[in-house]
């Protein structure tokens, strides 16, 4: 267990350090020059100009010490600052993340509170009408897309209920937090969909495995009630694939929530990488890229060292 | 009746219902994309203003958008614009992807091991982000979209490629071709691939439900195909200014793409059941 740990907590940083290269490559691929990307063709800069601000954002030094410079003050939590807004971009991000995180970490509830029961109740009367209604859902669930999905929930509140879930402005959750999950329902209900289709056929063919094990037979035989074979006994081994498929999209969620705070209009970190983009602030983008990256690492780390508590056989590896 | 191993496959694919209605929504799919220049009942991009916001009727099935424009029309010439990005994609993303997860794990060693670790700092972003940042940085457009796929797609096709690759290489067949005297690239093309082949052709089917998706995705955030060029993204995406007057326009491309996606999806649990039945559920 503890090999297994240390080498994990080991991998991670040489992950991150990669990732900081991958993100520096492509934000350096942009076509043409960055100062005119920046600045845009409305202004005509002379070459002066242009050799000063080149000067200035470090565009003039070679690569490799360009992304020194870079990766040395991100270390220090300088991630340098928005060209539009002058802010500095880690307060920024830090400043949108706990919208973004809750908003996952909601979805990942409503997914695993949907998900494993159906996955559950499917196995358990496999083939039954309810079961094909479970595969169903799952079907359609890993195939609409997020963005139609919320589209149609703004579009049935507004039309049939008379509510705008995206005109409000966002309430801190420790302020109001009836009115902060009012508003992130319908935005998490829409993250988690997918999520749960996943986790109900995960759930479903564990659980399948699980009632044909001897041990369940056994169980049976010694005169237990049904409910306490199912969830003492086949559910409590079943559950080491659904921790570890909801571990694994968990890290997807934070990609997710890029559309979906878009849809929604909610100010998280991805509608700031979303304007970040518009805008060709490049120091936003940079910097959020890297975040989220870091936390998608972070979240997969999390749900390795979850799946090697809930599986004591990878201990011994 | 004696069968080939293929046609008992062939025949194990088309038992499901599954996998039938998948064939079939992929098949209406890639037929509307490449007739969708003859089918379509209206140009995509000529507006009609006389015929703004139409609901659905019988000159125009599925409604006119804000531009008097044909939605049916516009839908079938986004199937081709999906069709093209996908399958473009996913072909470079096979060709390059394959070819490296192959050799890499054909040869092993130094190369294997440092193929591997480039290919895994691919799987530290969540896809979407990955492919977001790439069009962020070159700009939008189809071409930088059919980029920003592949580059994706290509570790995790290197992956599927290699794995059975390492077992395959091992094995008798393979040793007798090496002591006959057989080049490298024979023994990699004509022994090995044949029998590494079915997880790569599931995973190209998958890999082009997602591409359709995030085609689709990337041009809903304004990011992917350039309007008035119509992708089922940004028809969605416009759709949404004028939700509560025209429904229809949020409803039918939005569907479009789900089906589209479930038709590969399906095909895809379809070939893996009949080409591994190991892994039949």
């Amino acid at each position: 267990m503890q090999r297994y740990l240390s080498q994990r907590l080991i991998a991670f940083i040489p992950t991150l350090f990669g990732i900081s290269i991958v993100i520096f490559i492509v934000m350096r691929l942009l076509p043409g020059d960055a100062i005119n990307a920046m600045v845009g063709t409305s202004f005509k800069l002379t070459e002066a100009q242009m050799a000063a601000l080149r000067a200035y954002f470090g565009f003039d030094k070679p690569l490799y010490e360009q992304y020194w410079i870079w990766l040395t003050s991100a270390l220090r939590g300088d991630f340098g600052f928005s060209v539009r807004s002058g802010a500095s971009v880690l307060p920024e991000i830090l400043a949108r993340f706990p919208l973004t995180f809750e908003l996952a970490i909601l979805a990942m509830l409503i997914a695993t509170l949907i998900g494993a029961p159906i996955g559950v109740i499917a196995a358990v009367r496999h083939d039954s009408a309810i079961d094909l209604a479970g595969r169903l859902f799952a079907l359609i669930g890993l195939a609409l897309p997020n963005f139609w999905m919320g589209t149609l929930i703004i579009l049935v509140l507004s039309v049939g209920f008379g509510i705008l879930p995206n005109s409000g402005d966002y309430t801190d959750l420790v302020k109001d937090p009836v009115a902060n999950l009012k508003q992130l329902l319908f935005p998490a209900i829409t993250l988690g969909f997918a999520f749960s289709a996943s986790v109900m056929r995960t759930t479903r063919s564990s659980m399948l495995e699980e009632l044909q094990q001897d041990y369940t037979r056994t169980a049976r035989g010694k005169g237990l009630k049904e409910q306490a074979v199912i969830v003492g006994h086949c559910l409590k081994n079943a559950l080491i694939p659904i921790i570890t498929i909801i571990g694994l999209e968990t890290g997807y969620l934070f990609g997710g929530a890029i559309i979906v705070e878009e849809v929604f209009a909610l100010p998280g970190i991805g509608r700031f990488l979303l304007n970040g983009i518009a805008q060709r602030d490049y120091a936003v983008v940079q910097g959020t890229v890297i975040f989220i990256a870091f936390n998608f690492v972070l979240i997969n780390l999390i749900a390795d060292l979850a799946y090697a508590f809930v599986n004591p056989r990878i201990r011994y590896d | 009746m004696i069968k080939s191993n293929r046609s008992k496959t062939l025949v194990g694919f088309l038992r499901y219902r599954s996998s039938q209605i998948g064939l079939a929504l992929v098949l209406l799919y890639v037929i509307v994309a490449l007739f969708a220049g003859i089918i379509a009942p209206y140009s995509p991009i000529d507006q009609q203003a006389k015929d703004r916001l139409q609901e659905p009727n019988a000159n125009y099935l599925l409604g006119t958008d804000e531009f008097g424009r044909d939605i049916l029309s516009r839908l079938m010439h986004g199937a081709t614009n999906s069709l093209r990005i996908a399958v473009v994609s996913v072909t470079m993303a096979c060709l390059l992807g394959a070819t490296l997860g192959m050799t890499s794990g054909y040869f092993g060693g130094l190369f294997d091991n440092a193929m591997m670790r480039v290919m895994d700092l691919f799987f530290a972003f969540p896809a979407i982000l990955l492919a977001l940042t790439i069009v962020a940085a070159l700009g939008p457009g189809a071409v930088n979209t059919i980029l920003a796929i592949s580059v994706v797609y290509t570790p995790i096709f290197a992956r599927v490629a290699r794995g059975p690759v390492l077992l395959l290489k091992s094995t008798e067949f393979v040793q007798a071709a090496h002591a006959i005297g057989s080049r490298h690239p024979r023994i990699l093309f004509r022994h090995i691939l044949p029998n590494a082949l079915a997880p790569i052709i599931v995973q190209i089917t998958l890999a082009l439900s997602w591409a359709m998706l995030t085609e689709a995705g990337l041009s809903f955030l304004g990011l992917g195909t350039i309007p008035p060029a119509p992708s089922w993204g940004s028809m969605l995406s416009e759709s949404r200014k004028m939700m509560e007057i025209a429904p229809w326009m949020a409803i039918f491309p939005g569907l479009a793409i789900m089906l589209g996606v479930l038709g590969f999806n399906l095909l895809g649990d379809g070939l893996r059941d009949a080409l591994d039945p190991r892994l039949r559920q």
